[in-house]
């Protein structure tokens, strides 16, 4: 697959001047719309998030007419849900020296270099804010004895500036976005389409002015118009199949808007996530995250030979290899979640591996036990150790847990400007569904804080500036419409006339183990070449031989399924080329080109500190480069030796 | 191992429905419960049939779509488990397994096993929420709340809207799921303004989507994946009562 | 792994519901049922303490126990007519029973409602309730035996020594030994009558919100439950074995 570049991308709305006053500047620029013309604007909000959700809430109370869409059965069980640890906010409540300017120091940072300082720095101004309001909201978050709220220090940061509801906090902050959404819903400002699935953008005179949904119970393919649309439709890392993701997760609505002429950026930002709960059988159909903070007293090891079939208990302990200790004495078992899959993943190859397929690697409590005594690790980590068990049938208190790297997270996504405005007039992109805040790796208890503040702060300002035009947009071309309709009609037509003798899972499958061994956790020139060589292949095949049953008009979960691989496959093509024309390694992209002598990943500042934004043509994909400046961190090679 | 499913299969709502029979052979006991779904599904698509649809999205216990009657139980024998989490080493070789989908006339089926549970959704519309315009919160800190209090309002909130709570109350009464909200809520300081309103609001929202009375059995709480305890539903009773007596 | 697929092995077809229940007259809320059950059913417990008191007195001899029955009937004369008070209670009573057994109809009927589709297998309790799932059935029972308990004791119609005779004698004959089967319903309905209040005295207090520490509360219930049911069975056990005679 070959591209060409093209012109270069840049973001102009963001003001000039100090960091610190661009957001209020912006706010201030920002034009407002009467109230009276508010109710007379329609905005489309696709998915129901800690971003959509927060957004739908929110544009309802301004008052715009909102029509919100999500494929679940309630807007409430956005995969937001499933997040874990706890949400960032620079409220220095502990007075540790915490700050908006560290908050953003460390998340441009933390992202190696490859995120735009203005964003960031207004996801850190605005962090504070969404503690205000999610408690104001009733989110139960953990609270110390004197009332006050509690936090802790998460993913590596020296500050403890993580708020947390136990191990459900996006759940907590999610069913507090989705309140205050049903709130709106039962005041008439937003309009709920749940079992709705977004397959078409409608451009119209350039603007996104709609989306083609079908509706999962009838199959019938409606169109809905507005002034402007959002995409709060998450990540993509089910591109692998087997990821952190929940099963429904997909790239579908992103990918439409993209091929509608979106330009997308850095695809290639995967996050793999060190503490999963490995692979048991090739029936697999999803990785279940364990904790992070499982680190801070498991240690990680392998047995030193490979192939070494003994179990545990028969390995005495000059044989066992604790490999993140070894390497990095320094931070040992705590190294950043990149270091440490990386590391699981060379053991692995180095036939060291544990548990089937000698995917995994040991994760040990036995010293905690013996130095803490079994209550204090039961008191810690309890919920974990019983949600292992219950998937695996072991238990970790008298044997290693086993875990193993997965998706978890990707920090690519649709490019947008400071307004959160991607490069279709009109179209604005939310959450992890855009690429703008995390660079090339996202810090832990960073993606929370991300959605909300794009839901309830920033998008509701920003697509004001916009919509105070509304009245001057050009009537919608029918002809768009339909056409746009009839292409989703003919994707449905098309799938279900295959017949052939697969099913989409199967080629998901396929698909997903291509990406993981050539697009995974470290990447290489080879392996991409053939991947992309492969990809294409496959896809072929697909829609050769793709077998789907059923018809359109009923709830065909087979034929929704087929539909999301579909677009994976021209998904993962991108990735591959924007992995492979990125030669150097930067966060979650490891090329083993470009790694120091210590086998560390090696960052290109010269010719690599731009955002890749690629956009589609019928000739194939032109790349666009945004410049990174960095006026106030200075660029530096991360070390956790 | 093998074993024999009894799955409820009705093609739309206006179909009877039907229990069918399928056997499934060379389960492994590492496989979920939805996994084994999964393996049947494949093999019937491939046979050109209709594959089994279900409900499911995160598999890891937390976002309430799973929903299954699991011979008879809601989610399944495993306690505190949903049925996403259930794993097949809970069965023996030769086991017969019959899976319906949750019964309650507020939830009609809409295929198989999937329900329509929008009733939930209209329940909290009624007042299950904070009225907080983004943007006008004070700061987080400016109400202080007692620990003890917002553990017990965390305990509340766990609750993921999956509706095992209806499928297993012999009343079809969805006190659980409305008490858990109501619970959350009125334990808090934020929570107090809109207490007796919400109360009141949300049990004659329950009544209005035709959901059956409480009468206290437990069965709710015996199969709640998150073990939603029963004295919400006092507090509940308790604050819609004094409402009621307040407003007439 | 392969899977076999067996069509038509199905079961009856069931009825089809309706999608979406709407109702547009406004009914009293099933909380608000639930507290009229809760009340009611507080009176009656009440009335049951004093009932099984005024019983055991039967232990005091004859004598006692129809001056008891007669000191009933005179209670608060002159300032209340002949009879006055315990008309006023029998009245209460008759609300309280009509109440509960309104509110436990229109109940039992919504719940139906809102269930019309039985599970195809069999339904295990995960609550361990015996005494819960009995409440309905059980309550008709105990009206049953209310009815000729009345006919009985207090209209003496279905008693072998009729209206005329002292309460005492009417008590002696009509669980005489010979009579031993009414004895026996009479045992029967009175450990349904436990059963009914072992789960109806904690439910009341949950219902009216004033549910705390539910083992305490559990035990609580069960125990005073069992001694209501002693204290009613003691002395048709007697009389039957002839201790009272």
């Amino acid at each position: 697959m070959n591209y060409r570049e093209g012109a270069p991308i840049k973001d102009t709305k963001a003001p000039e001047g100090p960091i610190e006053d661009r957001w209020e500047k912006r706010k201030f620029s920002a034009r407002l719309v009467n109230p009276a013309n508010k109710r007379k604007i329609n905005v489309i909000v696709v998915g129901t998030g800690l971003a959509g959700g927060s957004a739908a809430a929110t544009l309802g109370e301004l008052g715009y007419k909102v029509k919100s869409f999500c494929y679940q059965d309630s807007p409430r069980r956005a995969h937001s849900i499933a997040a874990q640890g706890g949400i960032n906010a620079a409220k220095n409540y502990r007075g540790d020296g915490d700050s908006i300017y560290r908050l953003f120091y460390d998340t441009v940072k933390g992202g190696d270099f490859r995120a735009r300082e203005s964003n960031v720095y207004r996801l850190a101004q605005v962090s504070v804010n969404i503690i205000d309001q999610a408690v104001a909201q009733g989110v139960p978050f953990a609270r110390e004895y004197g009332g006050l709220l509690d936090t802790r220090s998460f993913g590596g940061a020296q500050v403890s500036r993580t708020f947390y509801a136990r191990g459900q906090t996006g759940q907590q902050l999610l069913l507090g976005a989705y309140s205050a959404l049903e709130r709106q819903i039962a005041a008439g400002t937003v309009e709920m389409h749940t079992r709705h699935e977004m397959l078409e953008l409608i451009v119209s005179d350039g603007r996104a002015r709609g989306v083609v949904v079908r509706d999962m119970v009838t199959g019938e393919v409606e169109t809905h118009l507005a002034d402007a649309v959002v995409l709060a439709t998450g990540g993509y890392g089910n591109v692998f199949f087997l990821s952190t993701n929940a099963k429904g997760c997909n790239t579908t609505a992103i990918w439409r808007a993209h091929q509608k002429g979106a330009v997308f950026a850095n695809p290639c930002y995967t996050q793999i996530h060190p503490t999963c709960i490995p692979v048991s059988g090739d029936y697999q159909s999803k990785l279940t995250l364990m904790s992070e903070s499982l680190r801070n007293d498991g240690r990680v090891w392998v047995p030193v030979k490979a192939g070494d079939p003994r179990p545990v208990a028969e390995i005495p302990e000059d044989e066992r290899d604790y490999y993140l200790e070894r390497i990095y004495p320094a931070f040992g078992n705590l190294v950043p979640r990149d270091i440490a899959s990386r590391a699981a993943k060379n053991v692995c190859d180095e036939g060291r591996g544990v548990g089937p397929g000698g995917l995994g690697v040991y994760l040990d409590f036995a010293d905690a036990i013996a130095r803490l005594g079994r209550d204090a690790v039961e008191k810690k980590y309890g919920n974990l150790f019983e949600m292992y068990e219950r998937i695996t049938g072991e238990d970790p208190y008298t044997q290693p847990m086993r875990i193993y790297p997965a998706v978890h997270y990707t920090m690519g996504g649709l490019w947008v400007d400071y307004d959160l405005q991607s490069s279709i007039p009109g179209l604005f992109v939310i959450g992890e569904a855009n690429f703008s805040d995390h660079g090339a790796n996202r810090l832990g208890a960073s993606a929370l804080m991300q959605g909300l503040a794009d839901g309830y702060f920033v998008l509701p300002t920003t697509i004001g500036d916009y919509l105070a035009d509304a009245h001057r947009f050009d009537a919608i071309d029918d002809q768009q419409v339909a056409e746009a309709e009839i292409a989703v009609k003919n994707r449905i037509e098309k799938l279900l006339s295959v017949n052939g003798t697969r099913t989409a899972d199967s080629f998901h499958r396929e698909l997903g183990k291509l990406m993981w061994d050539y697009c995974g956790m470290e990447r290489t020139e080879e392996g991409l070449r053939k991947a992309l060589e492969r990809i294409p292949e496959l896809r072929a095949e697909f829609w050769r031989d793709v077998k789907v049953s059923g018809v359109n008009e009923e709830l065909n979960q087979a034929l929704e399924r087929a539909g999301r691989v579909a677009d994976f496959f021209d998904l993962a093509e991108l990735m591959c080329l924007d992995a492979l024309h990125r030669t150097e390694s930067c966060g979650g992209h490891f090329r083993a080109e470009s790694q120091d002598a210590d086998g560390e990943a090696l960052r290109d500042d010269e010719h690599f500190a731009y955002v890749a934004a690629w956009e589609s043509t019928p000739e194939g994909p032109v790349l666009h480069k945004e410049d990174l400046e960095y006026e106030y961190v200075k660029m530096t090679q991360r070390s956790y030796k | 191992m093998n074993l024999t499913l009894k799955v409820w299969r009705q093609s739309g709502p206006d179909d009877d429905g039907r229990l069918v029979r399928y056997e499934i052979e060379d389960v492994s006991p590492d496989m979920s419960f939805l996994e084994m779904l999964d393996v049947l599904n494949e093999r019937l698509i491939l046979a050109g049939d209709d594959p089994v649809a279900f409900d499911h999205d995160c598999r890891e216990g937390i976002c309430g779509m799973c929903s299954m009657m699991i011979d008879g139980v809601a989610h399944g024998p495993q306690k505190n488990t949903t049925t996403c989490q259930l794993h097949m080493r809970h069965y023996n070789d030769g086991d017969t397994i019959v899976i319906e989908p949750w019964r309650a006339r507020p939830f009609p089926v809409v295929k198989d096993l999937v329900v329509d549970r929008s009733a939930f959704d209209r329940i909290i519309q009624a007042g299950g929420f904070i009225s907080v315009p983004a943007g006008s919160a004070p700061d987080a800190h400016a109400t202080p709340v007692p620990k003890l209090d917002a553990d017990s309002a965390f305990d509340a909130a766990t609750c993921i809207g999956c509706g095992a709570c209806v499928a297993a109350c012999p009343n079809g009464s969805a006190s659980l799921f409305t008490a858990a909200k109501i619970t959350h809520l009125g334990l808090l300081p934020q929570g107090q303004p809109e207490r007796g309103s919400r109360a009141r609001a949300m049990v004659e929202q329950m009544d209005e989507e035709g959901f059956g009375g409480c009468t206290n059995t437990g069965e709710c709480t015996a199969v709640c994946p998150k073990g939603i305890p029963l004295d919400t539903i006092a507090r509940m009773n308790a604050d819609y009562l004094r409402a009621s007596r307040k407003s007439g | 792994m392969t899977a076999t697929i067996d069509r038509g092995k199905a079961t009856e077809p069931v009825t089809q519901i309706p999608t979406r229940p709407r109702r547009s007259r406004r009914r009293v809320s099933s909380n608000s049922l639930k507290a009229v059950m809760a009340v009611s059913g507080a009176v009656l417990v009440f009335f049951l303490v004093a009932h099984m008191a005024g019983n055991l007195k039967i232990f005091a001899g004859a004598e006692s126990f129809n001056g008891y029955a007669a000191w009933l009937r005179e209670v608060g004369y002159p300032l209340l007519p002949h009879r006055g008070l315990l008309t006023i209670l029998e009245a209460g009573l008759v609300v309280a029973v009509v109440a509960h057994m309104y509110s436990a109809i229109v109940l039992a009927r919504r719940a139906a409602h809102a269930r019309p589709v039985k599970y195809a297998a069999k339904v295990k309790s995960r609550a361990n309730g015996y005494a819960t799932r009995t409440m309905r059935w059980g309550g008709v029972i105990i009206f049953f035996f209310v009815i000729y308990h009345l006919l009985d004791m207090t209209f003496g119609v279905a008693n072998p020594e009729g209206h005329a005779a002292t309460p005492f004698a009417r008590m002696v004959a009509g669980f005489e030994p010979a009579r031993w089967y009414i004895t026996v319903f009479y045992v029967i309905s009175v450990v349904m009558v436990g059963l009914h209040l072992r789960h109806g005295l904690w439910s009341a207090l949950q219902t009216l919100g004033l549910a705390r520490r539910y083992p305490v509360l559990k035990a609580s219930a069960a125990g005073l439950s069992a001694l209501l049911t002693i204290g009613f069975l003691v002395v048709p056990l007697a009389i039957t074995f002839g201790v009272v005679r």
